[in-house]
């Protein structure tokens, strides 16, 4: 089935997640959609599957104009979209997963299901139990039983948002034969991803969206320097550095591994000198923040050793590690770093270690007019957190913190804010680090990976590269590792030429 | 003790358990969508007077049992519209009602306290109940007996063997993935509610009509059922057969104290019809203990392997709620 | 903002209005006449000297139990085990004065023990709660109310058994103490200055502790957001537990207070709905400490002066339950109303 989106536009408050987006998928072919984190591609795909609706705009199917408000809509026009995280359910069988949805008669007609779950996982060759649990699948097969499941619906319009991330290789290998399968079958298919490598092996056009609006398009044969240009834009300079001027080791990590249930970061040894500011690169969920999180006392580590200034703290409660002058910034400010409902003076009181019994309110009142004026805070001590803008709930966060740090773990110090708040959050971080903070970062903008940091460590796929110079990097370089390209297929190969920190 | 005087108190048992059953079905049907009902406790109480009240005025038995589901519903009505559309607190809400509800039961019964009106007739399946033994346990009873046991089985139908069935349990598991398959979740939200308030208020008449007809105000005997069923329905692992079990076993251990009572002069009755309490709390314990985060955190911990032993092991004890229960949902 | 005071006010003053609007129309319903009916309300509660006494008698334990719960609101738990609570503060008091009414020790330190011993009862059961919440993953509502029922249980076993009447037992209680183990009441009535003063003291405290201290605020942070607290170094579960041993021991105190100082034995039904009720009045008040006091001796008034309606309507005295729960009610849907007005404007 042929599909045209026309002139779709989509804000979320002051976000413009979609503007003016057109193109055309023929029948028959895999369309890739390139962009960063941020880019709109969810978005404009949930769009056309009824999960959202646009503000304005037109979706064509084979020429003619349809009205898709509900997913129900979609459904009924044979459109199916496999979500990053699979949209199933973890503690039903896999055969009542299949069946959920279809429409039928009352009964569920187990049996027949049965036989078309058989013969259809047959034809892409899944190896699928339909008695077992979904919980018990890994997410390549969760992605298969989606796809058996959306191809039974009728669907011939299928979206597929970033299916590569978290899979094996193999299952990928299966993944792609189906995909090149169902466009032979006639059908449209769509492949949302960061992943340059992906894009280029399997999609026969290529549109790359940026910040919302649809940047270029390309077909094979692909050229990767031009893919990541429009993906991330010009080439960035990078900023300058700022030493502390004391040669003194904050954190060292040795042969460091995190897991989670579907992540393993593996080794990891890294020295890190008071000043220092390291950024960790990669697409979100490439085990970056479960690295970042681990540093900070967070996640409980499978395996090496974490010293902070000298002492040994694996294994400790974050507690201790705050009393080690670590802290932690959150990405979800209102979620997990702030406490809607309390004011500002009540957030600095908080902060502060309790003296006493009673609350000096008037202090309190004080410390925080201070701090907010120090940090250009637009608020007074009254105003609850949840009435400031993003912006301003980050400078709050960060005149929260206290002013002995040797380690401040970031987690998307900038998201969502605007240039100006950028500037000055990167500004002040840096003027404590000429004081002897170190920091880790994690981002999903590679401009401000590049400018801010003084090294760089990319993750992919739990995969790490070992910590590169910044200066060393370009956009196109840390563009390429982030979408998985140029990464060494042999174990023990250098990603990069990289110096291990200054001190050694 | 004889077979026949055995019979008869098992019989018994399985009548007197009609009320609990009713509440708990409703509420596991509520519940399997997403919803709280936590006024069940008024909602039986209100539903056992109104029913009474109005078989008493209108003769009509049957009127009765309607009013006890049209009460029912009423009241779940009041809790969707403020947890769906007005998003308040549902264990806020639910609470109050189960307060205002039992008081409104106390105040609007006086005009009917202790007095003598219509109940439901018993009557014998012809054929059945001559089947020796079974006969006697389960077909000598009334009409509302033989449908709180139909119901258990309609409720363990629809839910596990049809496809709405399996839609509601979509919905009250992970909404949005229900809203992509072309679930209109808040309205399903509202229907289910609804249609498990309405069972639910059958409890009431069930009582006030057939185990123990009339109204006896604070006497009834009745006040606690509803919060008891709430206990059950985790217990039930909202699966209506578990849950039957629940109030078959509860009504079982009341009645035991009552025949007990004879025996231990030492123990008061009352005593002996709390006695599933303490049971109660412990297999909540054991139905809950994998949620606790000190559980996960040492299963975390685990090579992957003793991880997905161990967790199959949690999975067959554990009664883990519908996921998305008194969350709410909204597709944007 | 001047105008968003205005909706604010309008919502309140409209729910209000409509919650009278439904009680009126079930007084109506209930056949009683509705402005006589609200008048003898009034005239039962203030009428004479006796009558406030009576509304001073039920405002103490009901102060108790929502400072009580005020605590555990802050933590954002729902601690609907404060009947239970309160029960066994009222069997460990009793316990207590039994163990040493024959003991020759001085009346005064006697209570005193009795009270502690509330006290410690109270805290123990709520523990329970709140130890089942954190360690087992048992929600708080359920622990709470299976708790509540099994000290119902064990009041009516102790009654009934062990601590019988002589000859035998029956629902009217436990043998009386002796008269030197009652809490000192003014002169012919059973309003005892110390319960009273004791219950403004701790609304008092709770006041103080949420609005003026560390404590209080770490309180509230684990209450709103218990990451973001985690995260700025508040231990959390420790807060919860502490919470509710907090809750426990008031919900405790004040039955000890109903047993020494009104009832003077132990009774099946000793926490008389207090606990419930000061659930109510907390939501009513919005978890506001400061108005407490107030709308707890509304809700006393109400209480006491609904005995009336009984006497001379024949009407059954769980009106005041039905106003005060349907007010609760129309408040917190008013405010989602009136969440739903602002957004949608």
């Amino acid at each position: 089935m042929n599909v045209e989106l026309k002139d779709i536009y989509k804000t979320f408050g002051a976000v413009r997640a979609n503007v003016a987006i057109n193109l055309t998928i023929p029948a028959g072919t895999i369309q890739g959609i390139l962009g960063e984190n941020g880019a709109g591609k969810s978005t404009l795909m949930k769009i056309l599957s009824g999960f959202f609706r646009a503000d304005k705009g037109q979706i064509l199917l084979e020429g003619q104009p349809v009205i898709i408000q509900s997913p129900a809509d979609a459904i009924k026009h044979g459109i199916g979209m496999l979500h990053q995280d699979p949209l199933d359910f973890p503690p039903m069988r896999v055969i009542d997963d299949f069946i959920l949805g279809r429409k039928g008669n009352l009964p569920m007609g187990q049996a027949e299901a049965v036989q078309d779950f058989k013969k259809l996982a047959e034809q892409f060759s899944f190896s699928l139990d339909p008695e077992t649990y979904v919980d018990s699948l890994t997410v390549g097969e969760r992605q298969q039983l989606e796809i058996l499941r959306l191809i039974w619906l009728g669907a011939r319009v299928l979206i597929f948002d970033e299916p590569t991330t978290g899979i094996s290789a193999a299952q990928k290998e299966k993944l792609f034969a189906a995909l090149r399968l169902l466009a032979s079958q006639g059908k449209a298919v769509l492949f949302v991803s960061h992943k340059l490598e992906d894009v280029e092996g399997l999609c026969s056009s290529v549109a790359v969206l940026r910040q919302g609006v649809l940047v270029g398009e390309a077909k094979p044969p692909y050229v990767t320097k031009q893919l990541v240009e429009m993906m991330f834009g010009k080439a960035i300079s990078v900023g300058a550095r700022n030493p502390c001027g004391v040669e003194k080791e904050i954190v060292s990590l040795s042969k460091l591994s995190v897991e989670d249930y579907r992540l393993k970061v593996r080794d990891v040894s890294l020295t890190v000198h008071c000043g220092e500011v390291i950024g960790l690169a990669g697409m979100e969920g490439s085990g970056q923040g479960l690295f970042l999180r681990a540093v900070g006392g967070m996640t409980r580590t499978v395996g090496g050793k974490i010293l902070i200034d000298g002492r040994d703290l694996t294994g400790r409660s974050y507690q201790t590690f705050k009393a080690h002058d670590v802290a932690f910034l959150p990405a979800a400010r209102l979620e997990e770093g702030l406490v809607p409902g309390l004011n500002l003076t009540e957030h600095f009181i908080l902060a502060e270690e309790p003296k006493g019994f009673f609350i000096n309110w008037e202090k309190g009142r004080l410390l925080a007019q201070r701090r907010i004026s120090e940090f250009n805070v637009r608020g007074t001590p009254a105003n609850t957190v949840e009435s400031l803008s993003g912006g301003n709930q980050q400078r709050a966060l960060l005149a929260l913190l206290r002013e002995q740090l040797d380690l401040l773990l970031l987690e998307h110090p900038t998201r969502g804010l605007d240039i100006e708040s950028t500037i000055y959050i990167w500004s002040k971080l840096k003027l404590r680090c000429k004081q002897g903070m170190s920091i880790f970062f994690v981002s999903s903008d590679l401009e401000e990976i590049l400018q801010y940091s003084d090294r760089v460590m990319v993750f992919f796929s739990g995969k790490v590269t070992p910590p590169i110079e910044a200066a060393t990097l370009t956009t196109e370089k840390l563009g390429e590792l982030i979408g998985g390209k140029g990464w060494p297929t042999k174990p023990g190969e250098q990603v990069s030429e990289s110096t291990s920190g200054k001190g050694a | 003790m004889e077979l026949n005087t055995l019979l008869v108190g098992l019989a018994g048992v399985l009548a007197a358990a009609a009320p609990v059953l009713f509440a708990v079905i409703g509420e596991t049907i509520t519940e399997r969508a997403g919803i709280i009902n936590l006024s069940l406790n008024g909602t039986v109480l209100l539903a056992a007077m109104g029913g009474f009240t109005i078989a008493y005025k209108t003769g009509s038995v049957p009127l009765g049992f309607l009013a006890g589901m049209l009460i029912g519903a009423i009241v779940a009505l009041v809790i969707a519209f403020s947890s769906i559309t007005l998003k308040q607190s549902q264990v806020a809400v639910g609470f109050v009602l189960a307060l205002a509800c039992r008081d409104l039961a106390y105040f609007l019964g006086v005009p009917v306290l202790n007095q003598s009106g219509p109940r439901l007739p018993g009557w014998s399946i012809p054929v059945l109940k001559d089947i020796p033994v079974i006969g006697t346990l389960f077909f000598k009873q009334d009409l509302i007996t033989y449908l709180s046991y139909l119901i258990i089985f309609l409720a363990w139908l629809w839910i596990f063997h049809t496809r709405p069935g399996l839609m509601l349990r979509g919905i009250g598991e992970r909404p949005a993935a229900a809203f992509v398959r072309g679930a209109n979740v808040n309205r399903m939200r509202y229907i289910y509610t609804i249609i498990g308030g309405a069972i639910a208020g059958l409890a009431g008449p069930a009582y006030s009509l057939s185990v123990k007809a009339g109204w006896m105000g604070t006497q009834s005997g009745l006040d606690g059922i509803g919060w008891i069923a709430l206990s059950i329905t985790i217990f039930g692992g909202w699966n209506p057969l578990r849950a039957a079990f629940g109030a078959y076993l509860f009504a079982f251990l009341q009645w035991l104290g009552l025949v007990l009572q004879s025996k231990l002069p030492g123990i008061p009755t009352q005593v002996l019809q709390v006695a599933p309490f303490p049971l109660m709390i412990l297999t909540l314990l054991l139905v809950n203990i994998s949620d606790a985060e000190w559980v996960s955190r040492m299963l975390a911990a685990m090579p992957e392997r003793t991880r997905r032993a161990l967790m199959k092991l949690l999975r067959a004890l554990r009664a883990s709620p519908p996921a998305s229960l008194g969350v709410p949902f909204e597709s944007e | 903002m001047k105008k968003n005071t205005w909706v604010n006010l309008g919502f309140q003053v409209g729910a209000l209005v409509l919650a009278l609007l439904i009680t009126t129309l079930i007084l109506v319903a209930a056949g009683a006449p509705p402005l006589k009916a609200y008048l003898s309300i009034l005239s039962g509660a203030f009428g004479s000297t006796r009558n406030v006494v009576a509304v001073l008698i039920t405002w103490s334990p009901l102060l108790l139990t929502t400072a009580g719960v005020l605590i555990t609101f802050a933590a954002g738990l729902w601690n609907i085990g404060m009947e239970g609570q309160m029960t066994l503060g009222a069997i460990f008091a009793t316990g207590m004065l039994r163990l040493f009414e024959h003991a020759a020790l001085p009346p005064a330190l006697i209570i005193i023990l009795g009270i502690l011993a509330g006290i410690l009862g109270g805290a123990i059961w709520a523990a329970l709660a709140g130890a089942l919440k954190t360690f087992g993953g048992v929600n708080e509502i359920f622990g709470g109310l299976g708790l509540n029922f099994v000290a119902t249980a064990l009041t009516i076993y102790l009654v009934f058994g062990p601590w019988k009447r002589p000859g035998v037992g029956s629902m009217s209680g436990t043998q009386p103490f002796d008269q030197a183990l009652w809490l000192p009441t003014l002169p012919g009535t059973e309003l005892s200055i110390w319960s009273l003063v004791i219950s403004v003291l701790v609304i008092a405290l709770v006041y103080l502790l949420l609005r003026g201290t560390h404590f209080g605020l770490r309180l509230k942070a684990v209450g709103k957001n218990s990451k973001a607290a985690f995260l700025m170094g508040v231990p959390t579960w420790q807060y919860s537990m502490f919470a509710f041993l907090l809750c426990g021991a008031f919900a405790g105190l004040a039955g000890g207070i109903q047993v020494m100082g009104i009832y003077h034995r132990l009774l099946p039904n000793i926490s008389n709905g207090y606990g419930f009720l000061g659930l109510l009045v907390a939501m009513l008040i919005n978890y506001q400490a400061l108005w407490a006091a107030p709308i707890a001796f509304l809700f006393a008034a109400l209480n006491t002066g609904s005995v009336q309606l009984q006497i001379i309507y024949k009407l059954d005295s769980s009106f005041a339950g039905v106003l005060q729960d349907l007010l609760v009610l129309l408040v917190l849907l008013g405010e989602g109303a009136r969440q739903r007005f602002i957004k949608k404007n």
